[in-house]
């Protein structure tokens, strides 16, 4: 039993005829996600990738029991498609959208509130189940199935630390792309809490970066919940205060959301902290030995 | 994307908010043209650049006479101002705000955020105007007001009175400042603000509310829909190269090493950077060409590199996801030849293809030298440039 997703999971695409929406549920499709069909308004009716496409998602709701969403709308109309989302009743909606305004994301993040829908992103790599389903963007074969929960707001070193746990021999239960935006739907804490809460997970790795106190805050409540091993790494120990590094949260706006505050913040919560992003695996691996 | 203070003051204009008249000028006759208009004999005099602490720097001055206005100008315009905000060289000054001069009581403080906690606007205001909110966050927090607002039904009146009140205001001062409260909240919705500062917020000798100075920031994702604002954007405000960048798609910031890196996510370009000083070595930037990583966006991300006389080795650091290895090392390659890389050029492939990408470089023929690992690459770069600082 893994979490948010798995190989019965069904799944549709906002934005499906787009580039991006095809070229990833080909991929999707490829890797045996269960995907059903996928929303473009106005091309309701059609076929594509072999597969129905509807109007609304409500439509794809009720011809398809699809209970997962992934986005992948241009940014101006990504609040509504998340909205949208919820509305027809998703209960998990990943957004890969890149450059939603904030303010939209003030509005999304208020208007789930009270819902049921998880919303995971915006602008992230998505979620895996190694070697079950993929909803997301990250390459599947680096995902071999394993013991190691991953949280990270990055992409690029989500693939690095899944491919260090593999060589490691440890391999990969799920792993959750949160996002780099500074509003985002599932939180550093809650993707943490979903992987110590999951029986597949041995251990997790936990990738934050400078900006804002979302590390501080999974940390303060692993401390409390510490049942596996976390190891923990922060990008941007070398990053100047006051510049935006890429994702648009990756500022250090004050003393408390330096990568060294982070760290030492996570160190003393009972994480494993990594200076190096190389040492990400072989630190998890002995980690578990010791347990 | 950051607005002048004279574009702040005009948005803040055009909401009716209580600003003093004044003009941008780029001439020191234009300067006494406007002080001429807006009358009266004492006027003061900005330097119009995007970093704070003009005023210590001399960029701030208080003028008594059309004379030293004059000399205010030519002493300014195209120059550059260095404050403790920017780096060495300072920012270029190419406008000169000339405003009416304000007689102060008191000085407060007043902005607007979006806090990410909450994940609402947050309107913070102290009674300590003219110090940066940094530090009064640090040394008085107790000082510091809160109203959040709901996005739903929109910054309320009596949040603004309950901030007044709070601020010590009182009498006329209570419904200036509601209103004020009032017009900033809707101007920052209206304009994608990510950033609304009044410091100081000033009550003058006269009993009323007045925005001394203002800040804006706008959200960049947003500016599709802000085309005014959009064309408000001062390129000349921003690193050469990093404009240079943005216009690739490229995510570039200079730093002060000589390590110059390349990487494809943000993440793990920030990852690369803490590796390399890790190892001893110091980042000469922070580059992300992105997931796709061209042969175009790597040729562009070589030029920007290499316009950096201080970079002494380069550091590629790819993890090939759904692009492949062997496609970035073809563009690695005709990025080296058609640019003429004279520096180490370093190079670690991991994922998709990695082996077939490392081969095609070591047959390139290439002064390229290949990494095996994180460790190694950084390692390599380091001594490549050097060594150890």
């Amino acid at each position: 039993m893994s979490i948010l997703i798995n190989k019965d999971t069904k799944v549709i695409c906002q934005g499906f005829t787009g580039s991006q929406g095809t070229l990833h549920s080909e991929q999707a499709l490829a890797y045996g996600t269960q995907l059903v069909g996928g929303v473009t308004p106005g091309k309701g009716g059609q076929t594509h990738l072999g597969l129905p496409v509807f109007n609304t998602v409500a439509d794809a709701v009720k011809n398809t029991g699809a209970d997962v969403s992934i986005i992948f709308v241009p940014p101006a109309f990504a609040a509504d498609a998340i909205m949208e989302a919820t509305d027809a009743g998703i209960a998990l909606v990943v957004c890969i959208t890149e450059g939603i305004p904030v303010q939209d994301m003030v509005k999304v993040k208020n208007y789930l509130q009270g819902k049921t829908t998880r919303l995971i992103g915006p602008n992230c790599p998505g979620v895996i189940t190694a070697e079950e389903a993929k909803v997301g963007i990250m390459p599947g074969f680096i995902f071999k199935k394993g013991k190691i929960g991953i949280v990270s707001k990055s992409g690029t070193l989500t693939y690095e630390a899944a491919d260090q746990a593999v060589k490691a021999g440890l391999g990969v239960s799920t792993a959750i792309g949160i996002g780099g935006d500074p509003i985002i739907g599932t939180t550093t804490k809650e993707a943490v809490e979903l992987l110590m809460n999951d029986p597949e997970t041995e251990g997790i790795i936990m990738i934050g970066e400078i900006g804002g106190s979302m590390e501080a805050d999974a940390a303060h409540w692993i401390k409390d919940n510490l049942r596996k091993p976390v190891v923990g790494f922060i990008a941007g120990q070398t990053a100047p205060p006051g510049r935006r590094m890429g994702h648009a949260g990756a500022i250090i706006g004050g003393a408390d959301d330096t990568a060294a505050a982070k760290m030492k913040i996570m160190a003393s919560c009972g994480i494993h902290v990594v200076a190096s992003p190389a040492d990400i695996g072989i630190t998890m691996a002995e980690a578990l030995k010791k347990k | 994307m950051n607005l002048h203070e004279y574009q702040a003051k005009g948005l803040f204009a055009e909401y009716g908010l209580p600003v003093s008249e004044g003009y941008a000028v780029d001439t020191a006759d234009e300067a006494v043209a406007a002080a001429e208009k807006i009358g009266g004999s004492r006027w003061v005099v900005k330097v119009q650049v995007h970093a704070g602490g003009r005023g210590k720097a001399g960029g701030v001055k208080v003028v008594d006479s059309l004379d030293e206005i004059r000399a205010f100008a030519d002493q300014w315009v195209g120059k550059n101002l260095v404050t403790i905000q920017t780096d060495e060289n300072g920012q270029p000054v190419s406008k000169i705000y000339v405003e009416s001069c304000t007689d102060i009581e008191r000085e407060l403080y007043l902005s607007a955020v979006i806090d990410r906690g909450s994940r609402r606007v947050v309107f913070m205001a102290s009674t300590e105007g003219g110090v940066e909110i940094e530090t009064v966050a640090e040394e008085t927090p107790e000082k510091i007001l809160r109203a959040t607002i709901d996005p739903f039904v929109g910054a309320q009146p009596y949040q603004g009175r309950e901030l007044a009140f709070k601020l010590g205001l009182e009498g006329a001062q209570i419904r200036q400042f509601a209103n004020l409260f009032m017009g900033l909240a809707k101007l920052f919705e209206e304009s994608d603000c990510s950033l609304l500062e009044i410091n100081p917020l000033v009550v003058t000798t006269d009993g009323d509310i007045h925005c001394l100075d203002a800040k804006i920031n706008i959200d960049g994702n947003a500016l599709y829909r802000q085309s005014a604002i959009a064309a408000m954007d001062d390129p000349s405000q921003e690193d050469e190269r990093e404009a240079q960048a943005a216009e690739y798609n490229l995510n570039y910031v200079a730093l002060e090493g000589n390590i110059g890196c390349m990487v494809n996510g943000a993440g793990l370009a920030m990852g690369t950077m803490d590796l390399v000083k890790l190892h001893g070595g110091n980042p000469a930037n922070f580059l992300d060409v992105g997931g796709g990583a061209t042969k175009e966006a790597v040729s562009e991300a070589f030029k920007i590199i290499l316009s950096d006389k201080a970079v002494q080795a380069v550091l590629i650091n790819i993890f090939g996801g759904i692009v492949s290895c062997a496609t970035i090392a073809e563009g690695i390659i005709g990025a080296v030849q058609e640019v003429g890389v004279e520096v180490p050029v370093v190079v670690r492939f991991e994922g998709n293809n990695s082996e077939l990408g490392r081969q095609t470089l070591a047959d390139s023929g290439l002064n390229i030298i290949p990494a095996d690992s994180l460790v190694d690459a950084a390692e390599k770069a380091v001594a490549a440039a050097g060594g150890q600082s």
